[in-house]
């Protein structure tokens, strides 16, 4: 019975998602653009922290290493866009694959600044490295061309591109979804609520932790390539720790033990900022109070304190 | 020569000033067990409020320097009390979380109270000048930031090593329970040792206040420098702030004026080199504040 109000409460969103470009401005067009891209990043972080409790600091550094592979890819190549999300993807979990070879084996407080000075090595590389980067400017000037796969869509035009984040960023959802439920993803839960028993239990930790690391960072790296057409610029503000910030945030506000919750943060997040920023500029000051009162009093995030009242009223 | 001089001196300027604010992060980790990611909010709060007396209220610099890390501290107290009461239980990620949601708020209320433009601190008449020193002109100020670091270096050792209250500090910070038994008010302990370590942040934010224009980013640049000097030197370890604010200041002192092309890059490199090879930093843990 709950799982059914779920799936239609699900369904509902969705096909009102889908029909958004339809009935409302281009303004929302792009806040849902924005709040489907980083909800996948938030999603993909959540997969480390949530699910395997590792608390990363730089998971923006394949987020941004996403951005530019697709903006690099668009400017010297002109391959057509799947092409470039798939370049991002690697990109970012060979990345990935660096990183967290080095990083997993560390515990709580050193792993988190081990990934925060990794993360903020690739944002140093990005602003130095004029000749590729274009240093603190960033990469502008790059046009979409032809999707892929034959299918002729004009991604210049925002609402077009707006179905295609959503559609890609389902299907990203579903595996993501279709790893956190396997096996695997059991796995890594186990991992995080008492690493030594499954060591115990003769598995590999460190390995289970690399792979997620890597999954997580791939996912990262698709939504860092979603983003920069949407921005129109790969900046070393996305490879930047306070961008890192961001997924930590929301996965917290919407709820990190739920596979949905990241997206309910970013959705959260996006709308508050919106909201806020239109009266006050002191979104920040907002966004603390909100945080601070989450770690608190509200550890299971918007989501999980939504799904435990409507269960307690059930009742 | 003179250049090696120069970088040196500038090395040692850097590095001392990093170590009176990396040490209170440090100390509040080690006595705590909480990474206070809000610590460079603190030390802008000081540099803030200095700024507030010396300029709107018209103190002279040294009484600024007396009184502005003492509002933070007080400031402090009432975080600790309000906020971070509810964390000291549960896992070093929360405290994480928290304390940064608190750096949140300080940097946005800075920004309202303040706004976001840059203010400057004029150094003292006194420290105005430079000197001749190691064949090349060395700022006052530079010098006075020397002493201050080496006056505070002298004060913690003693407090920690000679005095009742570092002993219960140390207590506290290696068995909080058996510090709870002997009679010690370990609630009071910990309060104080926050409101200490903000002291030392604000104190940092007061005297890098003439060196360095105000602007309310400054508190997210000097709590990563700090992360990195606790890091290398090692989580919770008194020395290791030395060594570590030493090395980063040199990394600074001699990348910027020699290596300008990936000068960003090397205090990262430094701090990973060194959790990949010596996780716990270069002196360890276990030598609790």
């Amino acid at each position: 019975m709950k799982t059914r109000i779920l799936m239609g409460l699900l369904a509902v969103v969705i096909a009102g998602l889908i029909a958004v470009p339809w009935i409302a401005s281009y303004f929302y067009i792009f806040i849902l653009t924005e709040i489907l891209i980083l909800g996948l990043f938030a999603a993909s972080f959540n997969l480390i922290f949530g699910y395997t409790g590792m608390l990363s600091f730089g998971h923006a550094a394949f987020f941004g290493i996403g951005s530019y592979a697709t903006a690099l890819v668009l400017i010297h190549l002109e391959w057509p866009f799947l092409a470039c999300l798939l370049v991002s993807m690697g990109a970012s979990a060979l990345l990935a694959l660096v990183i967290g070879f080095l990083s997993v084996r560390l515990n709580e407080v050193y792993f988190a600044m081990l990934t925060l000075a990794f993360g903020m090595m690739v944002f140093a590389i990005a602003y130095q490295w004029r000749s590729v980067t274009n240093g603190s400017d960033g990469l502008a000037g790059f046009t979409l061309g032809s999707f892929g796969l034959g299918l002729d869509l004009t991604l210049g035009n925002p609402a077009v591109y707006y179905h295609v984040v959503l559609a890609i960023i389902a299907i990203a959802a579903v595996v993501l979804y279709l790893i956190c439920r396997s096996s695997f993803g059991l796995i890594l839960k186990a991992i995080r609520q008492n690493p030594e028993r499954v060591s115990f239990a003769g598995l590999n930790v460190r390995t289970y932790r690399l792979v997620a690391f890597v999954i997580a960072g791939s996912f990262a790296g698709l939504a860092g390539g979603l983003m920069a057409p949407f921005l129109r610029v790969a900046s070393p503000e996305l490879l930047h720790w306070s961008m890192s910030a961001e997924p930590v945030l929301m996965a917290i506000l919407g709820g990190t033990g739920y596979f949905l919750g990241p997206f309910v943060g970013s959705a959260v997040f996006v709308l508050l900022e919106t909201w806020i920023t239109s009266y006050t500029e002191s979104w920040m000051l907002v966004l603390g109070i909100i945080l601070a009162m989450m770690v608190i009093f509200f550890r299971k995030g918007l989501l999980g304190t939504a799904l435990d009242w409507w269960m307690e009223v059930k009742k | 020569m003179s250049g090696i001089g120069a970088a040196l001196l500038n090395s040692l300027d850097i590095g001392l000033l990093l170590f009176i604010i990396a040490v209170g992060l440090n100390i509040v980790f080690g006595v705590l067990n909480i990474i206070n990611f809000a610590h460079g909010a603190l030390y802008m709060l000081g540099a803030y409020l200095a700024f507030t007396l010396i300029n709107l209220v018209g103190m002279p610099f040294w009484a600024a320097l007396l009184l502005a890390p003492i509002g933070v501290a007080i400031l402090a107290v009432i975080i600790d009390r309000v906020l971070l009461r509810f964390i000291y239980s549960r896992d070093v990620a929360d405290s994480l979380l928290l304390t940064f949601a608190i750096l949140l708020i300080i940097n946005e209320s800075v920004r309202v109270v303040w706004g976001s433009g840059i203010h400057v601190v004029q150094p003292p008449q006194l420290l105005s000048g430079s000197v001749e020193l190691l064949g090349s002109s060395v700022s006052t100020y530079s010098l006075f930031v020397i002493v201050i670091g080496l006056l505070l270096l002298a004060g913690l050792w003693y407090l920690f090593n000679r005095t009742r209250v570092g002993r219960i500090m140390r207590a506290a910070a290696l068995d909080r329970d058996m510090a709870e038994a002997l009679c010690i008010n370990t609630r009071m302990v910990v309060t104080g040792v926050f409101a200490f370590g903000a002291w030392l942040a604000a104190v940092g934010g007061v005297v890098a206040a003439p060196m360095r224009a105000l602007d309310p980013g400054m508190g997210d640049k000097i709590i990563i420098e700090s992360f990195i000097v606790v890091v290398i030197g090692g989580l919770g370890s008194f020395p290791g702030a030395l060594l570590g604010a030493i090395i980063l200041g040199l990394i600074h002192g001699f990348g910027g004026r020699y290596l300008p092309e990936v000068n960003l890059l090397l205090p990262f490199l430094g701090m990973a080199l060194v959790l990949l090879f010596k996780p716990n930093g270069i002196m360890g843990k276990g030598a609790t504040a």
